[in-house]
């Protein structure tokens, strides 16, 4: 280590007596406008804390000349998105839904919104993806049992399913075959035989032929001649790859016995008419639903 | 030899003569009044300034014809399109390793020229000695030589001082928002945006970028100088780091400029054998930095060699070969500083010199073979490769691609009939400047069916999708395969297949490796 007041040879400018491998440091003075530059970001910054909230006190903080908040500045941003969003929504509450879909920007908007809404209020059943549950319809695909188009998707939204408010909701439902004994086990037994025969899949031959007339006696009226089904009363297509509660024999057997059914709310009095609108909107852009009145 | 003594002596003392400072914590700023130099070096720094400051402010006025679907403008980086157009390239985000390729071949080209030339960039090229240049230029014109400069500035302030100092600062004003103002026209149509500039229409960020370029030059050229490079630019620490031994650095040759006096009739009048240097200033004064060459290489030192430049002239004056400040290797230096030192350390003019006065023939000069060495060859041979590479890439690239996203949620679903679909977000980017329509076909999914939002024209796994020019249109693609197909897929339920996007005007391919999923209770 060199002393203190050791002057440079070639310099001539005194070194701060730090030398790192053999390296000194020459004590070279700072340009003086340079510090005038720190006091001005020192005025600066006291400038600052006073227009901006900064001094803490005892209970809250000072708020600054601007009375500047963060939570001030989003709700001006999210009242100018409600300002632009108003022209959209005005023409959405007076426009029919088929007409909202021909409408390329406002479908855009009615299906971004539609997406905001569902993740808040239909995940819960129907899954982020809208794919479904066992009990909970898959929305993606082409089997509805209220019907498939967007009048009737928007119907059954609007009143719910079996909505224990909704005075116009859907409520029919199928009776209990097993539980209220208006079959017996064996015509059951037959009957589940036949609806595997009708999806194709594997069955007992001779209990499905039985199973026929059963089905003839019983069960066309709401599920058509062919298990068609009927939207007219929620009854499901039985000849078809979809299955809300499964497609085992057990699972047909039990449904037969003591059905299980589905509840939706009604969603008008709860979010609007125009809210409805738009996760009608955002339903059908899942991929799903279908053109015609029947399925 | 002959002596002329008619050479001035110039009174100055350099800026960082460190002693004056010595103890005090801050230095006031020492003003520095550069002269004018002439000389070679001077004319190529004219030269670099004229070619340098025409192409920033011609640039953005030049048209380039792309036809009616993209800007003509020659350069320009639209940010609001996010485009990049430079003449007959065009550049989208996802190509910006062009641009990253051009930056590294800036870095190596640097270290290139730094490891040749020392500081080149600081002393001819750097904005800031350009401008500083400029800026010199317009003070001389207003104020006049040097020592009228000194003068006015110690004078009192009279009318006439007042007078010139306005006329100064506003014409660097006027360059300062002129600077400020070519920038902008990078980066939108320049005529529309001049006009709506005049006219006060333009965005309020065109406003704040000319007005904060219009600060940084008037400060930095004007006001600060020499101040940014000493003490706010990092580069000549970078910069002074890439020399070595065979760079070539603004020397003052001690080794024939030593023992150096300007009473040289006096001195040899008395026998005293002197050096060619007369200390007569005149490098001191014309330095830009307001250094003392001769004191050494120092930090300070941008190496624009207008100091050589004045040298010359008062050489060419007193009859002396040119040189005496010169480009030199630290190696020539000191081979010749070894032969022109007697034992005591001292420099002796008789050892370099014959009796008739000119230098022996073991005095080393410049020599061009220190231009290849394994650095230079290095940096040069990673300048080109880099250069091929990115030429090569520039003209294999495609104009047409596809980009495809499978859903996550649901990943498949299973319809009605007992087909299965999957959905898909397929974007497709048409990167030339012209409307395409592009065919979407699938490989390696037998009975797979297309259906797109928004687009009519599909026949089966065909579909025609047009494109607007210049744009990326986005689908939302699904993708059905029927029950009867569903066997010949993979028993593991992903299937791989390609989704191919052909241009069949020119038949321009982009094919994506896509996956099919089937769900489980299918399987």
């Amino acid at each position: 280590m060199s002393s203190h007041n050791e002057i440079d040879e070639v310099s001539g400018v005194a070194t701060t007596g730090h030398e790192w491998d053999g390296i000194k440091e020459l004590n070279n003075p700072m340009p003086r406008w340079w510090l005038w530059t720190l006091y001005a970001t020192i005025i600066w910054s006291i400038a600052y804390t006073i227009v901006y909230p900064a001094w803490p006190g005892l209970t809250s903080s000072t708020k600054g000349l601007w009375e500047w908040t963060s939570r001030g500045e989003l709700r001006t941003e999210l009242a100018g998105v409600e300002v632009s969003n108003a022209a959209f929504n005005t023409q959405i509450a007076s426009m029919d839904i088929n007409a909202i879909l021909a409408d390329e920007k406002l479908r855009n908007y009615a299906v971004a919104a539609g997406a905001s809404l569902y993740k808040i209020n239909c995940v819960q059943c129907h899954g982020s993806g809208a794919q479904g549950g066992v009990g909970y319809p898959n929305l993606n695909d082409d089997s509805w049992l209220w019907g498939g188009t967007p009048d009737q998707v928007y119907l059954t939204l609007k009143h719910g399913i079996r909505s224990l408010t909704d005075p116009e909701t859907r409520d029919s439902m199928m009776p209990s075959f097993g539980k209220d004994e208006i079959l017996t086990r064996e015509q059951i037994a037959q009957v589940t035989n036949y609806v595997l025969q009708m999806g194709a899949r594997e069955h007992d031959a001779a209990l499905a032929g039985q199973g026929a007339t059963v089905f003839a006696e019983n069960c066309v009226a709401c599920h058509g001649e062919k298990g068609e089904g009927n939207i007219e009363f929620g009854a499901p297509q039985l000849n078809d790859a979809i299955w809300l509660y499964g497609s085992t024999p057990e699972l047909i057997n039990a449904q037969i016995v003591a059905p299980s059914h589905g509840m939706m709310p009604a969603w008008e009095p709860r979010l609007g008419d125009t809210k409805v609108k738009q996760l009608a909107a955002y339903v059908m852009s899942l991929g799903g639903g279908t053109v015609g009145g029947s399925q | 030899m002959t002596v002329n003594t008619t050479i001035e002596r110039q009174n100055v003392v350099a800026v960082n003569a460190g002693a004056k400072a010595k103890g005090a914590l801050y230095a006031a700023r020492q003003k520095i009044f550069p002269k004018r130099a002439s000389g070679d070096f001077r004319r190529l720094k004219w030269i670099i300034m004229a070619v340098t400051l025409s192409i920033y402010y011609i640039t953005p006025w030049l048209r380039w014809d792309r036809g009616p679907f993209a800007p003509d403008q020659a350069v320009l980086i639209d940010f609001a399109n996010r485009r990049f157009y430079f003449f007959f390239i065009e550049i989208w985000p996802q190509e910006f390793y062009y641009v990253a390729g051009m930056l590294v071949m800036a870095g190596v080209g640097l270290f290139l020229v730094t490891s040749v030339v020392g500081r080149a960039w600081c002393g001819y090229a750097c904005p800031q000695t350009v401008w500083t240049d400029l800026f010199l230029v317009v003070e001389r014109a207003v104020e006049g030589e040097r020592n009228a400069r000194m003068k006015l500035d110690q004078g009192p302030w009279t009318a006439r001082k007042i007078g010139l100092r306005v006329l100064k600062h506003s014409i660097w004003l006027v360059i300062a928002v002129a600077t400020g103002g070519a920038w902008i026209f990078y980066f939108s149509d320049a005529p529309t945006l001049l006009k709506s500039f005049v006219t006060f229409q333009a965005p309020a960020i065109a406003y704040a970028t000319v007005a904060i370029l219009t600060a940084t030059t008037y400060v930095f050229g004007g006001l600060m100088r020499e101040q940014v490079c000493i003490y706010m630019c990092p580069w000549p620490r970078i910069q002074a780091a890439m020399v070595d031994e065979d760079s070539l650095v603004v020397t003052y040759n001690d080794w024939r400029g030593e023992p150096r006096s300007h009473g040289t009739k006096k001195a040899a009048a008395s026998g005293l054998q002197t050096g060619d240097c007369i200390d007569c200033n005149a490098c001191v004064v014309v330095c830009p930095m307001g250094i003392d060459i001769r004191d050494g290489q120092q930090m300070e030192c941008i190496t624009c060699a207008l100091c050589i430049d004045a040298c010359d002239n008062v050489m060419e004056k007193i009859g002396k070969p040119n040189g005496l400040i010169s480009y030199s290797t630290l190696n020539d230096y000191n081979f010749n500083m070894a032969i022109a030192s007697d034992s005591t350390g001292n420099v002796e003019p008789s050892l370099v010199r014959n009796p008739a006065g000119s230098f022996i023939p073991a005095v080393k000069h410049f020599n061009p073979r220190i231009f290849l060495r394994p650095r230079t060859l290095l940096y040069s041979g990673l300048w080109l490769a880099i250069g091929i590479g990115l030429v090569t890439m520039l003209l294999n690239r495609g104009r047409l691609e596809i980009n495809v996203q499978h859903d996550r949620n649901p990943i498949a679903t299973i319809l009605s009939d007992g087909s299965v679909r999957n959905g898909y977000t397929i974007k497709l980017l048409n990167m030339v400047p012209e409307p395409r329509t592009i065919l979407l076909t699938i490989e390696g999914l037998s009975g797979a069916l297309f259906s797109i939002e928004g687009v009519d024209n599909v026949q089966g796994a065909r579909a025609n999708v047009a494109v607007e020019p210049d744009k990326v249109r986005a689908l939302r693609v699904f993708i059905t395969v029927p029950p009867q197909s569903l066997e010949q897929l993979e028993d593991d339920g992903q299937t791989s297949f390609q989704i191919i996007a052909t241009d069949p005007q020119s038949s321009e391919t982009s094919r994506y490796n896509a996956v099919f999923d089937v769900p489980e209770v299918l399987n």
